[in-house]
């Protein structure tokens, strides 16, 4: 009995407050947009019984999910969104294996200091660490005062409310996403495995092609996704150091619900949005499963 | 049997012996620091080809120091370290005919046996065939044949010992290196596989360079033997001489069980030397190669089971102890006997279990003389 | 005895300085005279008084505060329950459904978080404000805490518990004298984490909150949404140096425990 009190009330609260808000909005998405409060129909009037709900389900239709298919604004988001995630990903792995592998080759006495180094900004406001880039990249922000003070360039350059703002925003958000799992993966590396293959004929480039590039695989792949999944869905980086052109599906979400007040839509985006980062999540998950598994 | 005898048996390998010998490795005054530690200390030996030559030593000696500069992944910082004749200082790892089985095995978790077993081979790029057919002679030799697809972790620690070695020894290497090959074996296994070691080594007629702290191990599989100590080489002989004659207390103490009797010389000469060591007992005799000046204080070392146990005193014997049994220990093939004098000494003797247990005749608390011929142990001055 | 090749240190230096020199700038120019943040005008402290006399701010700080504390709390006892329910209770029905359900606020977008719980308090009539914040930030954090808790307990030794039933402790004593005690470092940085997602939170807090109950987040957001302003400056540099004298000093105890640890250990063998 005791068990059962202990598994319910976690399993209750998630029940109510996780997934009945979830099918909520996938049913919002099959409603019809309305001038009422709340701003669609049909409701669901459960004080006219059986026939209440019946009527409440031949209300319900694809409408919304056929409207985003023909309005090109939402599928030129998604797969802005798409390009967007996907290029800063790569960019975050290029700047954070780097970081990763020399983490792992130093000192064993550093390695906590480094470690703190990495964590220190995560737990620091991501607001806060995003909103530090307007000043830099701004018209008249520092980068384009550093680079024209040191003659590179003569005119200042645009970077705030571009995508290349947007990129540098993710990336350097989610840099510790990446580093920590990669790291992880090489400092599990054991150093004989890359003596081995030096003994065995190897140079220290290809023992690293063959050795520790296939070994920290399972980490690259974690913090891939760990980068990829929410920049998928950012919202606040686009909306800071993004212009107007920047189209991301997070941005247009929250738009459709606060500024044109589009319940149904905004959730039908919602909803498509989440099937679309299903087949990453899925790919995670089984990455993370096999990385268990390898790890017993 | 004198020692020219043996040295004429033609049986006997005994490269060390040989004036004209070349040896295959050399190390001449190497000093190796990390920092303050001084790890190797102007350090001589020289290591003969097809010697099984094992490095001995507790944990810090030096001894995995001294292999990892012939394998190449430490550098020394003095001397010179010559294999097969040439300089080897500047050469990298990847570079020199020396291939290393590493104590963790390093198999590489990502391939499988067979790619683990090919990678020297594909890093020299010999012909696919080539390789494949030197990958099947490697399996067959660690009789790994049907595990050449498996990955490491799906096989037994004792494949995974065997995967290493024919790794290590795919590239037919002058000199290979084996650190504690067989220190993460159970007890039992570790005594099938020194065997197969020591056929694999004749077979391939490899140089092995062994490391290990784990000295039934070495007297079992090495052809000589180093016994290390805080960097330095303090004794290196065959099994049997650093047994039965070991040159200082500290190997005495190191390989085996010993007793260690304390006393000062009272005569020396003709190999022998004499101690008294206790009021109320007579002195003892032991082996001694150089004579001792009388006065000076001298250990003799007596191994447990070169001592005799008797309940009435022997008649023919030169060294005589008498005592109390103070502890048995039944250790099922033989029986350890702890004995106490009356100065409050304790001595251990050996005696084989040839009867049973309830008829023997020996037991707690009872008078016994203990006896041992005079060449039975060493006397040793440090 | 290892040392950093060139490589190695060139890329450390140049990651290191790519995460921090954006948040020095920031407080740097927090102590700038101007009201431009781009532009060096001298030393001063007055956007710090500005802050403080600016009371919309004050409010949000108190807001998020309140919202932090009770929202953090509650996710680390559902959460340490939640945990011990994925690693300890074995198989029940649902069980997939649960650890689903822990695991999928990790990597729900918040945009869809924060919509959904928006509904729901729509669809049962609660009224938006800090009550509807705290149950949202619960929800999203205790799946955090939960994953925290349980890396701690599946390396736990189960005979601990055992010993302590054994010697008559009922399963709840056995809970709170042997198994929190040991696993209460993670509970704690459980805690921690719930409460700096709570603090951090933007998203998911402007589709729950109400027009009386605005976090700091949220006021920073349409502040900075504008451009870049010194008081955000001096507000961020307080935030940042609490979260690093935290972090650093945290970091440290643990250092020293370990040290401490090693010692007695070094001192019992001999």
């Amino acid at each position: 009995m005791k068990r059962f009190g202990l598994i319910s009330v976690p399993y209750l609260w998630l029940l109510a407050l996780f997934l009945v808000p979830f099918l909520i909005v996938l049913k919002i998405s099959l409603s019809d947009t309305a001038l009422a409060i709340p701003p669609y129909t049909p409701t669901l009037d459960l004080s006219q019984g059986w026939a209440g709900f019946t009527a409440w389900l031949s209300g319900l239709d694809m409408e919304n999910f056929t409207w985003l298919t023909t309005d090109d604004l939402y599928w030129k988001a998604y797969l802005s969104s798409l390009k967007i995630a996907t290029f800063s990903t790569i960019l975050a792995l290029l700047v954070g294996f780097p970081i990763a592998y020399g983490m792992s080759r130093a000192p064993d006495e550093w390695r906590p200091t480094l470690m703190m180094l990495i964590i220190l900004p995560f737990w620091t406001s991501f607001l806060i660490r995003v909103y530090a880039w307007k000043a830099i990249l701004s018209q008249e922000g520092l980068l384009n005062q550093l680079l024209m003070s040191l003659g590179i360039i003569s005119e200042p350059l645009t970077i705030l409310n571009t995508n290349t703002a947007v990129y540098i925003g993710i990336v350097y958000t989610y840099l510790p996403f990446m580093v920590l799992p990669i790291y992880s993966a090489l400092e599990r590396l054991d150093e004989s495995l890359l003596e081995a293959a030096e003994d065995l004929g190897c140079s220290r480039l290809t023992a690293f092609w063959l050795v520790t590039l296939p070994l920290a695989k399972q980490g690259i792949i974690a913090g891939s996704f760990l980068v990829f999944i929410p920049a998928m869905g950012e919202f606040v980086i686009p909306s800071l150091l993004g212009g107007s052109k920047t189209l991301m599906i997070g941005k247009v979400l929250w738009e459709e619900f606060f500024s044109n007040r589009d319940w149904p839509v905004a959730s039908a985006v919602a909803v498509v949005l989440l099937l679309i980062l299903i087949v990453p999540i899925v790919l995670f998950q089984r990455n993370e499963e096999k990385q268990r598994e390898a790890g017993k | 049997m004198s020692e020219a005898a043996l040295a004429t048996a033609p049986a006997e390998f005994a490269p060390w012996k040989d004036s004209q010998a070349t040896p295959l490795i050399r190390f001449q005054n190497v000093t190796k620091r990390f920092g303050d530690f001084t790890a190797i200390d102007n350090l001589t030996i020289d290591i003969y080809e097809r010697e099984f030559f094992a490095l001995l030593g507790p944990s810090g000696c030096g001894k995995t120091t001294m292999m990892r500069m012939l394998g190449g992944f430490e550098t020394q910082t003095e001397g010179t370290i010559l294999i097969d004749g040439q300089d080897v200082g500047p050469i990298p790892p990847n570079k020199r005919a020396v291939n290393m089985m590493f104590q963790s095995y390093a198999l590489f978790p990502h391939l499988s046996v067979a790619e683990n077993i090919a990678f020297g081979l594909k890093r020299d790029k010999l012909p696919k065939d080539q390789i494949a057919a030197r990958v099947d002679e490697m399996l067959n030799l660690v009789q790994l044949g049907k595990f050449a697809n498996r990955k490491p972790h799906q096989i037994s620690g004792g494949q995974r010992q065997r995967v290493a070695l024919a790794r290590s020894l795919a590239k037919a290497p002058k000199l290979l290196l084996l650190d504690e090959p067989l220190g993460a074996l159970d007890k039992k296994l570790r005594q099938d596989t020194q065997f197969e070691l020591m056929d694999i080594q004749e077979q391939t007629g490899t140089t092995f360079v062994i490391v290990t702290h784990d000295q039934e191990e070495a007297m079992t599989v090495a052809s000589r033997i180093a016994v290390m100590d805080h960097g330095k080489i303090i004794q290196v002989d065959t099994p049997a001489k650093i047994y039965e004659e070991p040159g200082s207390v500290y190997v005495a103490d190191f390989i085996g069980d010993v007793n260690l009797i304390e006393g000062s010389v009272t005569t020396s000469g003709d190999d022998h030397a004499t101690i008294s060591w206790a009021e109320g007992q007579q002195n003892l005799i032991g082996i001694a190669h150089d004579e001792i000046p009388a006065g000076t204080r001298a250990t003799l070392a007596i191994r447990p089971e070169k001592v005799n146990i008797a309940t009435e005193r022997p008649a023919e014997m030169t060294n005589i102890i008498h005592g109390k049994v103070l502890d048995i220990a039944y250790l099922g093939n033989m029986s350890t006997y702890v004995i106490e004098t009356p100065t409050g000494q304790h001595i251990k003797a050996q005696a084989a279990n040839t009867r049973r247990i309830a008829r023997r005749a020996i037991t707690w608390d009872q008078d016994v003389w203990l006896s041992f011929t005079d060449t039975a142990g060493v006397v040793l001055t440090s | 005895m290892r040392r950093l090749s060139w490589f190695n240190t060139v890329s450390l230096t140049l990651g290191f300085a790519f995460l921090y020199i954006p948040m020095l700038i920031l407080i740097v120019y927090s102590f700038n005279g101007g009201k431009l943040v781009t532009v060096w005008a001298g030393f001063s402290t007055k956007w710090y008084g500005e802050l403080f006399r600016n009371e919309a701010f004050l409010d949000a700080a108190w807001v998020t505060l309140k919202v932090a504390v009770m929202s953090s709390s509650v996710a680390t006892v559902l959460g340490t329950m939640a945990a011990y329910v994925m690693v300890r209770a074995g198989r029940f029905h649902g069980r997939t459904l649960f650890s689903g359900m822990i695991y999928a606020p990790l990597v729900m977008p918040e945009v869809i978080t924060g919509l959904s719980l928006l509904l729901l308090f729509i669809a049962i009539g609660l009224d938006r404000g800090v009550l509807t914040i705290v149950l949202a930030h619960t929800t999203f954090s205790m799946c955090y805490v939960s994953v925290v808790v349980s890396s701690r307990l599946v390396t736990f030794d189960q005979s601990l518990e055992e010993a302590a039933l054994d010697l008559g402790c009922t399963g709840f004593e056995a809970f709170r004298l042997v198994t929190l005690p040991i696993i209460a470092p993670a509970v704690i940085s459980g805690w921690l984490l719930a409460f700096t997602l709570s603090l951090d939170d933007l998203v998911i807090a402007s589709f729950t909150s109400g027009p009386s109950s605005t976090t700091l987040p949220i006021k920073i957001f349409s502040a900075v949404r504008l451009g870049v302003s010194p008081e955000i400056n001096a507000l961020s540099t307080i935030m940042i140096t609490l979260v690093a004298v935290g972090v650093i000093g945290a970091s440290l105890t643990s250092k020293r425990a370990i040290v401490k640890r090693a010692k007695d250990e070094q001192e019992a063998i001999q």
